[in-house]
């Protein structure tokens, strides 16, 4: 049976995008899919396009591989644009041949719109769109002292800090009185470009270009209508796009009043047979000139494609935020308060240069829109407000007021939108779990029973309760802080009482205060606390039982009920012998080898038994347990710092290797991970850690609360240029106050969320001593130094600890039969029969 | 007609981890024995097999009480079984297999069916 063709013309973002969505669904073998692409280059991130000035190359900025494309038996033909289309033959013609369609899908793009301006093709007179374009200005760049933007539009304030990164003296030439029209008012922009001269930009705005002349002391002159006029070297035009819709305008397809491809829901021309996404489509006489909505239209256009009767492209929104020569600008929705009469509210601190404004509905209920200026720090709050409809506090102010003037915190649980994903192995929604619960679930139980949420990774749980008992708590309902049905207390208060009444063992704690005889809920989080407490030894016979099997055995249990295993690499610093250790062992063992994302080596596939031998090799050969079974440190992660980065200037690996050996083995409750970069480039991503550490010229600056996973959050930064003694209390005490004070199961973030006061409060504890805590959060923190043990150490040495470690006690000889395996790509990994 | 069983000695109170369980070999394959020293009886013999996931895992999971039912929790996927009737609390439907098991000496008998008929009959 012949196939049918799909042919798509541009290798864009979006039409690259658009492969990657089309080729996982069912119809896509039905076609034979060649792509057109008049660049040179596959397509790339033209979003980052200025990190192309920055040393990135085509590679790194390149959307997929030639090799990806070839997999996917698409035809790729670059450098080859289409001249011309036949819709009545269904063909499109290029220089190099003629070919037939079926189905044909526009991805052009647009180009920038350069004014008619006389003198406009000088050979220094450039735009800013591809990299073809970047090359070009580079080499204009280097015979060249200064340069202009036409255009002080978001995109044009890139091009300036493009020509400053090539050591231009930049100027920005607006036509508007004021920087960024689209997205700013008069105030913001006035903020804005007080914030970019003082980098050494100038402005000049109010100012149209009559005509481009040779100049006298520069290459080039432009004459402005108001007699004035500017000399520079080169000049790049930013003034706009237009969408490439050329050949649908030759072959006769609808095009809107001011260009663009017509396209319905369904990303589909007045022809049939002929689709259009990303910049080149005019969907509801708009276009959309970013990248989110076009990628948007290529998943409906996929679905389309696929037989998807239901699916429609619905509009976008076109909300933005971004750093612009360093510089934090948000405009959310309706930013000019077009919106008949709406109503504003207005923060502007000069001294701190920070202008917020807020849009709001005329019955004061909803917020229509925003600017920011100078602090993006409370754009995802506001845009929750806008995009959900959420209602506004009675007074609304105090969502752009700085906290110390009685501003209110990030939204918590209640703000998130019905869509928002909160269980993503199952993809349940909030409106899933809203749903459960209107139909009668009570608890956390019977939501997790009838959603299936937090039943997969459990990456979810906290989240998951913050949700249900707000919900719970919305409809009435009184969420009881209780741990479980055997303590009626919460975490922190639990932590009290064991360490108030010195008690050490879960039996003592549940004979006096609490009741039965506990569960899975209550023994881990006991155990947690005890280990905190008293930092005994985890498999000391009294904690055994508690443990959750991980604990108990020291190692993560994998799907097929054997184990891996990850020593401790601190810093990720490891030596060659080591190394070879590591490979050793992996191979006599034929354990599945695998780089974590915390710098360190995880193994795969160990029995039971193979545990204690495994580790008497390891901890022979130097190593110690990683816990990363454990609610503990994971790992300090590092760049490699000023001893070997040409920009590092503090020895990042040395802190690491510093902190981590500090921390390891302190149980949480919830795993903490930190980070150490050499310097503000911050190879290390400290800021998506609990503790990240950036270093400065004068020492170091403390990030902390911050986390990646299902939902990311940046660090605040909370204290710097600290020495390296300074920085080390400062964490001693931040972490043993979210260990006494922290839930079950919640991270650094959300526990800090939740504090009453939020960030200054935690502030004022640490830094300020407010509570008087400080000397004591010390001693415990040193005492936990003094007493550690590497648990694994301990274990080995002692016969009647390992005897936990058999798989069968009666018949040692006997392998679990269930565990099967297979080699994938040269390594072996389990096969699982379903039960 | 009764399947015929026989009572097989699996361990000893060596073996025996309190307010936790041990996996033994059996003739009907593999069984997680459970000590809960604060309740009587004491004794508790289930399936160690994981009817969710297949694996062989019940007996390193966390012990405790749901209700007064002492109840087992998957370390895989945290579902509870009574250590009684080997029901599952979170799905009606699902349920693992119970043995009888007994304390006689320091030995721990389980009574597992058998089909060859020269093993031992207690
Ligand atoms: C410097 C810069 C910064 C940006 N920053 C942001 C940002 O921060 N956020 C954001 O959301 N958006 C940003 N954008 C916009 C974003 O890049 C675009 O929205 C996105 O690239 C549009 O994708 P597309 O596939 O529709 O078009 P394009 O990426 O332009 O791809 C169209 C491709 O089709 C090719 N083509 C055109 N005609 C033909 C033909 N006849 N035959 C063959 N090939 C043809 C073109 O050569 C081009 O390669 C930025 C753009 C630039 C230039
Ligand atoms: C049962 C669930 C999980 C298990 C068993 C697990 C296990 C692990 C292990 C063993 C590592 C290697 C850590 C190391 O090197 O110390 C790791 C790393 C990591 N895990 Fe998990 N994980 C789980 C769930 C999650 C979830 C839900 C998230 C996201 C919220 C997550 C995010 C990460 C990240 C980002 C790293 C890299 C660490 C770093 O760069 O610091 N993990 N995980
Ligand atoms: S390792 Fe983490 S992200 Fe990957 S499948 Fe497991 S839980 Fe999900
Ligand atoms: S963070 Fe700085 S010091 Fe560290 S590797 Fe990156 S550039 Fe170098």
């Amino acid at each position: 049976m012949s196939k049918k063709t799909l042919i798509v013309i541009g290798n864009g973002m979006v039409g690259h995008h658009f492969l990657e969505q089309f080729v996982a669904t069912p119809s896509a073998s039905d076609y034979e899919i060649i792509v057109f692409g008049e660049e040179k280059q596959l397509a790339y991130d033209r979003v980052h396009l200025s990190e192309y000035f920055a040393g990135s190359t085509h590679a790194d900025l390149a959307m997929g591989t030639a090799d990806w494309y070839t997999e996917q038996g698409i035809q790729l033909r670059l450098n080859e644009a289409v001249t011309s289309l036949d819709r009545d033959q269904r063909t499109v013609t290029t220089p190099k041949g003629q070919y037939r369609y079926d189905e044909l899908v526009l991805a052009t793009g647009s180009y920038p719109f350069v004014p008619p301006i006389e003198g406009r093709e000088h050979p220094h007179c450039f735009v800013y769109r591809t990299l073809e374009d970047l090359d070009a200005i580079r080499a204009s760049a280097q015979s060249g002292k200064s340069g202009v933007v036409v255009g002080g539009g978001l995109l044009g304030l890139e091009a300036a800090n493009a020509l400053k990164s090539l050591g231009l003296q930049a100027h920005v030439v607006e036509f508007a009185p004021r920087l960024m029209p689209v997205q700013l008012d008069t105030d913001g922009g006035a903020l804005l470009r007080h914030k970019i001269e003082e980098l050494g930009v100038q402005v000049h705005t109010e100012k149209a270009t009559t005509a481009i002349v040779e100049g006298v002391d520069a290459r080039l002159r432009m004459n402005f209508s108001d007699d004035s006029h500017l000399e520079t070297d080169l000049i790049v035009f930013s003034a706009g796009i237009r969408p490439q819709d050329a050949l649908a305008r030759s072959s006769g397809l609808e095009i809107g009043e001011r260009g663009g491809i017509v396209v319905n829901d369904q990303c589909t021309t007045s022809d049939p047979h002929i689709h259009a996404i990303g910049e080149c489509a005019l969907w509801d006489q708009r276009i959309f000139g970013l990248v989110a909505p076009g990628y948007t239209m290529a998943r409906t256009l996929a679905s389309v494609l696929n037989g998807d009767a239901e699916a429609a492209f619905t509009g976008a929104d076109m909300s933005t935020k971004l750093k612009l020569l360093g510089v934090d600008v948000g405009s959310i929705g309706d930013a000019h308060a077009q919106t008949p009469g709406a109503r504003n509210i207005r923060f502007n601190d000069e001294q701190a240069g920070h202008y917020r404004r807020m849009v709001i509905s005329e019955d004061g209920k909803t917020l229509l829109g925003a600017i920011l200026v100078g602090d993006n720090s409370h754009y995802d709050t506001l845009l929750q407000y806008t995009l959900n409809d959420i209602t506004l506090p009675d007074n609304p102010e105090t969502l752009i007021l700085p906290e110390s003037q009685g501003g209110a915190p990030a939204l918590g649980p209640d703000a998130l939108p019905e869509t928002a994903s909160i269980c993503s192995c199952h993809n349940v929604s909030k409106g899933d779990i809203c749903g459960a619960i209107d139909a009668g679930c009570g608890d956390l139980g019977s939501v997790k029973a009838e959603t299936k949420a937090s039943t997969g990774c459990g990456g979810c749980t906290a989240l998951l309760k913050n949700v249900v008992d707000s919900e719970l708590e919305k409809r009435g309902v009184e969420v009881s802080k209780d741990l479980c049905e055997h303590f009626p207390y919460s975490r922190q208060e639990l932590f009290h009482l064991v360490k108030v009444n010195g008690i050490r063992t879960f039996r003592t704690l549940i004979s006096q205060h609490g009741k039965g005889h506990g569960c899975d809920i209550c023994k881990p989080t006991v155990a947690s606390i005890l280990a905190t407490c008293w930092n005994d030894h985890i498999l000391a016979t009294d904690h055994v039982p508690l443990q959750d099997t991980n604990d108990t055995f020291m190692a993560n249990m994998q799907k097929n009920g054997t184990y891996s295993i990850v020593p401790r690499i601190p810093g990720g610093e490891i030596t060659p012998d080591k190394l070879i250790v590591l490979g050793e062992v992996a191979k006599q063992y034929n354990l599945y080898t695998k780089i974590t994302g915390g710098q360190r080596v995880d193994l795969f596939g160990a029995t039971l038994s193979e545990l204690p031998e495994i580790w008497e090799k390891l901890i022979a050969a130097g190593f110690e347990t990683g816990h990363a079974y454990g609610k503990s440190l994971r790992t300090v992660k590092s760049c490699v710092g000023s001893t070997w980065c040409r920009y590092g200037v503090q020895d990042s690996v040395g802190m690491a290797i510093l902190l981590e050996n500090r921390y390891k083995g302190l149980r949480a409750p919830h795993k903490v991970k930190m980070a150490v970069s050499g310097c503000t480039r911050e190879c290390a991503e400290a800021q998506s850690k609990d503790f990240g550490v950036i270093a400065t010229e004068n020492g170091w600056n403390l990030y902390v609360c911050g986390n990646g996973g299902m939902r990311p959050r940046h660090a605040d930064l909370f204290a710097t240029d600290l020495s390296d003694e300074e920085l080390i209390r400062t964490i001693d005490r931040v972490i043993m106050f979210y260990v006494r004070t922290g839930d079950r199961l919640q991270r650094t973030s959300v526990w800090m969320e939740n504090l009453e006061g939020g960030l200054d409060y935690l502030k004022q504890v640490v830094l300020e001593d407010s509570l008087g805590i400080c000397a004591e959060l010390d001693e415990h923190m040193d005492g936990i130094v003094d007493t550690y043990q590497c648990e694994w150490k301990t274990a080995v040495e002692d016969p009647e600890k390992r005897k936990r470690f058999r798989e069968f006690v009666n018949a040692p000889e006997q392998k679990d039969p269930v565990q099967q395996w297979t080699t994938e790509r040269d390594q072996r990994r389990p096969v699982l029969e379903s039960a | 007609m009764k399947a015929r069983t026989c009572w097989d000695a699996v361990c000893t109170v060596e073996d025996l981890v309190p307010e936790s369980g041990i996996a033994v070999w059996t003739d009907d394959g593999p069984v997680a024995v459970f000590y809960l020293p604060h309740r009587l009886p004491a004794l508790f013999a289930i399936s160690h097999t994981d009817p969710f996931s297949g694996t062989n895992v019940l007996a390193r999971g966390i012990t405790g009480d749901l209700k007064g039912e002492p109840v087992v929790a998957s370390p895989l996927y945290k579902q509870h079984f009574s250590l009684v009737t080997g029901q599952c609390l979170e799905d009606e439907n699902v349920s693992v297999k119970t043995y009888p098991v007994l304390l006689d000496g320091d030995k721990i008998r389980l009574e597992v069916p058998i089909d060859q008929s020269e093993s031992a009959v207690a």
